[in-house]
């Protein structure tokens, strides 16, 4: 008898402190966690939209192929025009 | 039942309620953590496919500057010179010539004339473009100056027929034209070219305005520049 009222009296004063103190952090861990995915969501959506000018980089590579174009024919031209430099 | 079994059962089934609770709110917290990574995920997903042709496009542009700062380094470096190419970029862009050409290694290793300390970045365009301007003549660039500094206005009629260059300084001021005019001119024979003119000497001979013109004689101050009769030889 004595050793069940032993077995009783650490059950309740053991047993049960640890295993709410160790519940009692995974939900704490668990819910700290839930404002941080929804911030990282936020980001990422976010990031998401500011990659919708992304088409635009064809315009630019347009406008870069036409501008080096042009000062190509500019070079060649003034190749022709000017002496080259004297050696010196 | 004895007494310490029953309190036994009681801590038992508390244990067993506070799993519960705290095990249920775990489960909450952890499909809300899944349904915010899916979210996120998702987002993830479409960066990754927005991003996916970039590295085309920017490789694109780069190849092309690159061969733009091939091209424009290469025609600096042959027209105005190694030592006036670093000087011209470290005066439009002070401490370039530091970093010197790319396509160039021995470019970081010329002391940069200091060019843009003495002129205008205008006044370097015109030296560089060419021995014409006055300024050319204390260009490093080298070489004769094409055009007479002292003269330089003059010197560009040199480019015209002899007509031109030769005729007086100062013309006669226009003739007044019309029916009531005070001075009647005959009709041209061909379009372009007068008889004669008024106290003139003939459009097609020579100038010679030190003696007085016959009187039947066209007016050599008469500019014929342009007209199909003009004298268009060569200088």
């Amino acid at each position: 008898m004595t050793v069940w009222w032993i077995l009783d009296i650490v059950l309740l004063v053991v047993v049960v402190p640890v295993v709410i103190y160790l519940l009692n952090g995974v939900l704490t861990e668990a819910r700290g966690i839930v404002p941080s995915v929804r911030r990282i969501g936020a980001a990422a959506a976010a990031g998401s939209a500011d990659l919708d000018a992304v088409p635009l980089l064809l315009t630019t590579q347009d406008q870069v192929i036409r501008t080096i174009e042009t000062a190509a024919n500019y070079g060649g031209s003034l190749d022709v025009i000017l002496d080259d430099a004297s050696e010196e | 039942m004895p007494a310490p079994g029953v309190v036994l059962i009681l801590t038992v089934v508390a244990i067993v309620l506070v799993l519960v609770f705290f095990l249920v709110s775990t489960i909450v917290a952890l499909r809300q953590i899944t349904k915010g990574l899916d979210e996120a995920i998702a987002s993830v997903v479409e960066i990754i496919e927005k991003t996916a042709p970039v590295e085309e496009v920017v490789g694109t542009i780069n190849q092309y500057l690159d061969a733009g700062v091939d091209l424009l380094e290469g025609l600096l470096v042959k027209k105005a010179g190694m030592r006036d190419a670093v000087g011209l970029v470290d005066g439009i862009y002070p401490g370039a010539a530091a970093a010197g050409f790319r396509n160039f290694p021995e470019s970081t290793e010329i002391t940069a004339p200091r060019i843009s300390e003495v002129y205008t970045k205008g006044t370097l365009t015109l030296a560089r473009l060419g021995r014409e301007a006055p300024i050319a003549a204390a260009s490093p660039i080298g070489g004769a100056v094409l055009r007479n500094v002292t003269g330089g206005s003059l010197a560009a009629r040199s480019l015209y027929p002899e007509v031109r260059q030769t005729r007086p300084e100062r013309l006669q001021r226009s003739p007044v034209i019309g029916t009531d005019s005070p001075v009647q001119y005959e009709p041209s024979d061909s379009p372009g070219v007068r008889r004669r003119l008024p106290g003139g000497t003939a459009v097609l001979d020579d100038p010679a305005p030190a003696t007085p013109p016959p009187a039947n004689a066209p007016d050599a101050q008469n500019d014929p520049e342009g007209e199909p009769g003009a004298d268009t030889r060569p200088v």
